[in-house]
């Protein structure tokens, strides 16, 4: 017989749910800031100050969210064709390729407003190449897409290592890194737009490619729920046999998306190396790759949940920075540790409180709850 | 009387908002049959569910022998002398008879003992119930009436007096199903109880003393077997009247437009599914194909749909050949008129994760009614989706509700008003009925007949003997692999059931 069970309302589903994930995160991570000795109430007032506070904090958060946004659209495309992406952080590192190669060529002589479509395709394109061999050789030879992409991502760290120290690197540097770009490659800031809300921003890297990394989740939005592709790579997601059964091509599905899904990591390249530091450098992702499977696993996979989850993190980043300068008992390190508390109540957990939430609900307004729909008819 | 084995006194079960057990009164006579039907989703499955301890009741209560008994966990059941045996047996596959019955209930840290025991209880309660298996051979290589008898054996080695069964026919050949009869009485005289949980009627006015119906959740009657009738039955099990077989009229076939020639098909393991099969379906009947599950009748279908690549052969459609290679899309013989409705709804013939209208273009995705270039056309597809949901009666009539939140009845019609709807020259239909409601099937069997009278060929494949006698023109049987006859709608059951397990007759009819 079919399990039956209670449907919550949308705003219980994605707002109510996450929140309580959240505030339960907290909770914990309140009890390790109690541990190594400081307040966490003031420690929680320091990191949501430290990012939302003024303008500066505001800035940086929402730098570090684009960068976010990026990588967590990467990861979420592919989850919807089933596929588990863990490559995003090379596909990213390469994509720092096409950047450096777009602007060391043409910042002499292009405005940023060209060399930047430029290099959102240079660097999108050489992410989807990144992430074409492992989607190539899972649809038709059967090797795991989680083993080939992490394999890749050492290959990825490897080849962007030499070229930093050699053929990118300019002669006489001593630091593996290339050059620095001229006007042509760096990204006008944003930061007006918070100005211009009142805040004061003294000097923080946020950059148009927030407005690329919001276009580019609107264009997922559409890509998966509102073309014949997107629908073919759901149905394939959801049951392979499905799309056999359709006439879906299997090699098809994942070969694209999984190009999608290296597009979006490789653009993830443009805002730390163009928006911000304006040269290539070694480690530029620095485990961004990684987050952005918190953040989609966070972001339910869609847009609006991963620019959320984004923001969430972007917090973290920057909140967390305050934070270990405020109180020097609170290291690094333990910003990691309550990231990961956050990931794992709101992501890993996810399904932790949803039973008792629903029984609630349904106590509360059965008919609300969805009865209707697996009552009595035929 | 005799005094009641188990006895339930107004268990209820709720999940969440649904309510799958209200206030249910059961009593069970020791040393009876008991019979209890209903459709899927009634609640039989839940309140066995409670019986063996898998859920909690949330009111009620359980006694067995007359007894109070605090059933929480399947040992307590067991200890309590109640034994189930499941509908998918819960048996390891690569284990022997005997490693699967002590499994759980070894004495010792060491096996040895354990066995010993078991091998020597096993031939007691071989003498006494007539059944026979051979305890050191492997699971796996049993077949599905034999495996079923390791189910029940392991109940009784655990000393069970009371033995539940679920659905335990589903699988078996009619012969299987005799023979299991057979042991059931058995028991019966040595003093067990049984109780049958089935939706096959028929099984039920067969061997059962008493037999209760449940109806949404509640227990809408007791009766004794021989006082009742089918039609009674099934009247309370659905709560109105039901067509038990549909109408229908000759039939009068025109040209060939399906046409299977020297079809061969292997599994992934390279053992031959599908051997030399020919056949053809002819515009304007249904041609049934009969067998027990797992006989190549699958694989067949999938070879023919060109989701199965085939070793050799030849099939034909309207005259044109279809690729055989593995190659062929699935799309293009849509184009051409070929339409499917595949035997696992739940994983090949919808998502069950879509919203309703998403299923309802399944495989016709890339059709121009659908799309605007590269975009789907979303309006195009809900209205097209409230069309077929008023005309199929599909219910809740809500095209944004997800798939899972159908019943397996409603399910089923989504899958085939797509495919209907898409007015194909050829319908191939794998166990359209599976899992659903007496309601739904009749009218699931009406569209079948329709389609035909529309001058459709329709292949029809199904383990329910009763579905493939009423809606066929002709029979075919299948046995490991191959036709091993043909026969008109009126041949018996028993002539079938032969054919199905393999017993070569003479022809006589054709």
């Amino acid at each position: 017989m079919s399990t039956p069970y209670a449907r919550l309302p949308g705003w219980a589903d994605y707002g109510l749910i996450p929140l309580i994930n959240l505030l339960v995160a907290f909770v914990v991570a309140g009890f390790v800031v109690l541990l190594v000795g400081e307040n966490p109430f003031r420690a929680a007032v320091i990191l949501v100050e430290g990012a939302f506070g003024r303008g500066q904090g505001i800035a940086y958060t929402l730098y570090y969210a684009t960068t976010f946004i990026f990588t967590g659209l990467s990861v979420a495309v592919a989850v919807h064709c089933g596929l588990f992406n863990i490559g995003t952080e090379g596909q990213a590192y390469m994509g720092g390729l096409g950047v450096a190669i777009v602007c060391l060529s043409f910042d002499r002589m292009l405005p940023w407003w060209l060399t930047f479509p430029l290099a959102v395709f240079a660097s999108a394109a050489i992410g989807a190449l990144w992430a074409l061999i492992p989607a190539y050789l899972q649809a038709r030879r059967g090797s795991h897409i989680v083993i080939t992409t992490i394999m890749f991502n050492f290959i990825a760290a490897s080849i962007m290592v030499y070229l930093l120290v050699g053929p990118l690197k300019p002669l006489a540097s001593q630091a593996p890194q290339t050059r620095l770009f001229l006007e042509g490659g760096r990204l006008p800031k944003l930061n007006w737009v918070i100005e211009l809300f009142g805040g004061k921003v003294r000097s923080a890297p946020f950059n148009v490619s927030f407005l690329l990394a919001l276009a580019m989740a609107f264009g997922m939005w559409v890509l998966v729920w509102r073309t014949r592709f997107g629908y073919e790579m759901r149905t394939y997601g959801f049951s392979p046999k499905a799309a056999r059964y359709a006439g879906i091509s299997e090699t098809r599905v994942i070969v694209l998306i999984m190009m999608v899904s290296g597009a979006f990591a490789g653009m993830m390249a443009l805002n730390p190396t163009m928006g911000d530091q304006h040269n290539v450098a070694i480690d530029f992702v620095s485990g961004a790759g990684f987050v952005g499977i918190a953040v989609a696993l966070m972001g339910r996979s869609h847009p609006v949940g991963i620019v959320l989850a984004a923001i969430l993190f972007g917090m973290l980043y920057q909140g967390g920075a305050e934070l270990a300068f405020e109180m020097p008992a609170i290291s690094r390190d333990m910003i990691v540790i309550i990231q990961g508390l956050v990931i794992l109540f709101a992501g890993a957990l996810e399904h932790m409180f949803r039973p008792a939430i629903e029984a609630l609900f349904a106590s509360f307004s059965p008919r609300a709850v969805g009865l209707a729909a697996s009552g009595k008819d035929g | 009387m005799a005094q009641a084995a188990i006895e339930l006194v107004g268990i209820s079960k709720s999940f969440g908002a649904v309510r799958a057990n209200r206030g249910i009164d059961l009593e069970v006579a020791r040393g009876t049959i008991h019979g209890i039907v209903g459709e899927n989703g009634a609640g039989k499955s839940t309140l066995m569910s409670i019986l063996y301890g898998f859920y909690q009741a949330d009111s009620g209560e359980i006694r067995v022998g007359g007894r109070p008994a605090s059933i929480r966990t399947p040992n307590d059941a067991i200890a309590a002398g109640i034994g189930m045996v499941h509908q998918h047996f819960m048996l390891v596959d690569n284990f022997t008879v005997l490693e699967n019955v002590i499994l759980g209930a070894e004495s010792d840290a060491m096996l040895k003992k354990s066995i010993a025991r078991a091998r020597s209880e096993l031939e007691r309660l071989e003498r006494e119930y007539g059944l026979e298996v051979d305890p050191d051979a492997i699971v796996e290589e049993l077949p599905v009436g034999l495996q079923q008898r390791v189910e029940i054996l392991k109940a009784l080695y655990r000393g069970a007096e009371i033995l539940i069964l679920d659905e335990p026919t589903g699988v078996l050949t009619p012969a299987e199903a005799d023979h299991l009869f057979r042991i059931l009485r058995q028991l019966k005289e040595q003093g067990k109880t049984v109780v049958l949980i089935t939706h096959k009627l028929r099984e039920i006015m067969a061997i059962t003393d008493t037999v209760s119906v449940m109806r949404q959740g509640a227990m809408v009657a007791t009766r004794e077997t021989k006082n009742t009738t089918v039609e009674e039955l099934a009247e309370l099990m659905v709560g109105r009247r039901v067509l038990l077989r549909v109408e229908k009229g000759e039939a009068s076939p025109g040209a060939a437009k399906l046409a299977v020639d020297n079809l061969t098909v292997r599994d992934s393991r390279g053992v031959t599914m599908v051997d030399r099969v020919s056949f053809e379906v002819r515009a304007g009947e249904i041609v049934g194909i009969a067998g027990i599950a797992g006989n190549g009748q699958s694989e067949l279908i999938e070879a023919i749909c060109g989701i199965r690549r085939a070793v050799s052969g030849t099939v034909l459609l309207d005259g044109r050949p279809i690729d055989l290679t593995g190659a062929a899309d699935p799309g293009e013989l849509r184009e051409r008129g070929l339409a499917h409705v595949p035997e696992d709804r739940h994983h090949v013939g919808l998502v069950l994760a879509f919203e309703e209208n998403e299923n309802s273009i399944l495989g016709y995705h890339d059709r121009e009614r659908y799309a605007k270039g590269m975009f789907l056309d979303i309006d195009a597809i809900r209205d097209d989706a409230r069309e077929k949901i008023e005309k199929y009666d599909i219910r809740p009539a809500d095209c944004r509700l997800k798939t899972a939140n159908f019943s397996g009845g409603n399910q089923q019609k989504i899958v085939l008003a797509r495919e209907i709807e898409q007015n194909p020259g050829v319908l191939i239909v794998g166990q359209p009925t599976r899992g659903v409601d007496v309601g739904a099937i009749e009218f699931i069997h009406k569209r079948l007949i329709a389609m035909r009278d529309a001058g459709k060929a329709v292949l029809l494949v199904s383990v329910e003997l009763n579905e493939i006698r009423s809606l066929s023109d002709r029979i075919l049987v299948m046995f490991e692999g191959r036709i091993v006859g043909e026969r008109g709608p009126d041949a018996t059951e028993g002539e079938l059931g032969l054919l199905m397990a393999g017993v070569e007759r003479r022809e006589t009819a054709a």
